[in-house]
């Protein structure tokens, strides 16, 4: 009798535990974009808390890969920092819909010891990539910033050797504010500029900047953030200099009118607070789901990322999304099947 | 007439079976043949559209502009090669002279395997923890000497400034200590494969232990030498992590050794994964340089090696 009722209870447990490997989870799977793959891969952790039965897991291997992979359909999801292109989108047999998932800002982060707060116009922004800005003590330099004491130095600049969308972000601000820049370096994902010197990812260019003083370089919020480096502040559109922060970031996203395919760049932000470079990243979905279990999942998914997930956002350095953004995302996605 | 020769392993003089290790071992080596000839044939057909729009100016022009679809490797062409020779010029005499010093007997036997091992071990590590320890440690000391140099040197073109602390000689330095173990492990074997009766030969017609190294040692194990240097050489070029963590990766062409500076495999390492459309072509195109320049090393290697048999036979 004993026998038997220890039995029947291994025999339930070893049901249930099929029960729950293999009928209810629910594996889904993304690659994409480096810069937010932290808070993705976070996003796949919490959310199968909340949902232990949907496992997410996310490959950051890069924007261009992430597209190539999404289009290949190979991946139940893509991300990308450059969202789509329209050429790409008819590349995929059952349609694609780009959801902005968070946002980054990219910072002019600098390493000149005893200066902080420094102010760059749009002139001298371009300038230091072109190489006509040379030293700190420049004069357009000085006059922006007349209560601080500028080295006589000259100033290295630092760039992302490796493609990126950190890149093609900073490279299409600049091409928008300076015509030369423009005509000399132009915008992509990877570009020559005709001074300085390439460190591989955001975490390179932090450590080309910690390392010599005189170095300004151009990286995430959140690297410059967590190693402690001077931002400087930027001249927007309107004429004023905003710092880089989390509001200012917000305010440049909320102004933003997002059109029908919810692709676009807030390239030169008008309003007056706005902080000048900001940028969405997308995730990519298919218009169609064969699957329709999958097609639950990853709803419920990018629906709790749309939400909840947000919270995440902040602590590590990424801009939470501003609530009529979530709204016209939100909207997007319920038209996934 | 004598009898067919029986085979040793069958005693009835026939094989009852085929022989499957022979055919194992012919597939092997086939198979490795073909996979090289398949990966080379992928790269080309990868490559075509570059091959096609660019010709040799890929080789000879300096630019890598992917939003303009311009691309030629000249400056990375130039920095593979003068990264590689650069660390060897400073690896080899380093090298050798630890070779020299685990061969000869200046240190108890237990002392000498020790070292032996550590230097060894140097092989060990993987090439990302180089390339950190490179950026916080070599890269300031390059750096420091780097602005001495452009102050008292700065005439010379090959110190001229302004000194960045991701150069050319940075990467160069970690280069040197990553082949350090290639160039030692071999040179040691080939030093100490010097019979043992041509060093007494030297030391009973009166030879000093210099004279004995120089004369008779070194000559007598050059050929092992000059392979250790080739294999080093190699292992240079192809290096990737450490390097594009370290050079600077720049596509700007200059004299400067403290200059930022780029090589074909960290150009590779680097763009690949954003890459599209020609710019992915062109990455293949560069791909088959590299392979390309690996090869001719090793050709020459060859050559050097067979020519410095030839010298040294009548020693041996």
């Amino acid at each position: 009798m004993k026998l038997t009722s220890s039995w029947a209870l291994c025999l339930s447990i070893a049901t249930s535990l099929a029960f729950v490997t293999s009928g209810r989870s629910q594996q889904i799977s993304g690659a994409g974009a480096t810069f937010p793959a932290p808070l993705y891969q976070r996003w796949g952790v919490e959310f199968n808390k909340v949902q232990p039965g949907i496992q997410v897991n996310y490959q950051s291997v890069g924007s261009g890969a992430g597209v190539k992979n999404f289009i290949q359909g190979v991946v139940d999801f893509g991300a990308s920092d450059a969202a789509m292109s329209d050429e790409e989108i008819a590349k995929v047999p059952a349609g694609a819909v780009m959801i902005p998932a968070t946002a980054g800002e990219i910072v002019f982060a600098y390493n000149l010891p005893g200066v902080t707060g420094i102010k760059l116009t749009r002139e001298v922004m371009s300038g230091i990539y072109l190489g006509t800005v040379k030293k700190w003590n420049d004069p357009a330099i000085v006059k922006a910033n007349p209560d601080l004491k500028l080295p006589d130095m000259p100033i290295q600049v630092a760039y992302r050797s490796d493609g990126s969308g950190t890149t093609y972000v900073f490279t299409q601000h600049l091409s928008k504010i300076s015509n030369d820049f423009d005509d000399q370096v132009g915008t992509d994902k990877s570009v020559t500029f005709p001074v300085g010197v390439g460190g591989k990812g955001n975490e390179g260019v932090t450590a080309l900047i910690k390392q010599s003083p005189g170095t300004v370089g151009y990286v995430e919020y959140g690297y410059a953030k967590d190693n402690g480096l001077s931002m400087a502040s930027l001249q927007n559109k309107s004429g004023n200099f905003v710092a880089p922060d989390i509001a200012s970031a917000r305010s440049t996203l909320s102004n933003v009118q997002l059109p029908e395919n919810l692709r676009i760049w807030p390239v030169d932000p008008e309003g007056a607070n706005d902080y000048p470079i900001v940028s969405f990243t997308w995730l990519l979905l298919y218009k169609k789901y064969p699957d329709a279990a999958k097609l639950k999942a990853i709803k419920e998914f990018v629906n709790w990322g749309l939400t909840d997930g947000q919270s995440f956002s902040e602590s590590l350095g990424y801009i939470p999304l501003p609530a009529p953004v979530v709204e016209k995302a939100k909207a997007a996605l319920s038209t996934i099947q | 007439m004598s009898a067919p020769e029986k085979d040793i392993i069958s005693p009835s003089g026939y094989r009852p079976v085929p022989d499957f290790f022979k055919i194992l071992c012919q597939t092997a080596s086939i198979l490795t043949v073909l996979m090289l000839g398949w990966i080379i044939y992928e790269i080309i057909e990868s490559a075509w559209p570059a091959i096609q729009k660019f010709g040799l100016d890929f080789i000879t022009k300096s630019a890598w502009v992917p939003n303009r679809e311009r691309f030629g490797v000249l400056p990375f062409i130039i920095g593979t090669l003068a990264s590689s020779l650069l660390a060897i010029l400073l690896a080899f005499p380093l090298g050798v002279a630890i070779a020299i010093f685990l061969s000869e007997n200046f240190l108890s036997p237990a002392i000498r395997q020790t070292m032996r091992f550590v230097v060894e071990m140097l092989a060990a590590i993987p090439s990302v923890v180089y390339g950190l320890w490179g950026i916080f440690v070599i890269i300031p000391i390059v750096k420091a000497f780097g602005d001495w140099a452009v102050n008292s040197l700065g005439g010379f073109p090959l110190f001229s400034g302004p000194a960045y602390g991701n150069s050319l000689l940075t990467a160069s330095v970690v280069l040197a200590i990553m082949i350090l173990p290639t160039i030692t492990a071999i040179s040691r074997n080939a030093l100490a494969s010097v019979p043992k009766t041509l060093r007494e030969g030297a030391y009973a017609l009166g030879a000093t232990r210099w004279e004995a190294i120089f004369s008779v040692i070194l000559p007598t194990a050059a050929p092992g030498i000059v392979a250790a240097t080739i294999l080093g050489l190699g292992r240079a070029m192809g290096e990737t992590m450490a390097v594009a963590m370290l050079i600077g990766n720049s596509s700007r062409l200059s004299w400067s050794i403290l200059s930022p500076s780029g090589t074909l495999a960290g150009l590779l390492a680097n763009q690949f994964g954003e890459a599209q459309g020609l710019q992915v072509n062109s990455l293949m195109y560069a791909a088959l340089i590299l392979i390309g320049i690996t090869l001719v090393v090793n050709l020459l290697g060859e050559a050097v090696l067979r020519y410095t048999q030839k010298q040294t036979a009548g020693i041996r």
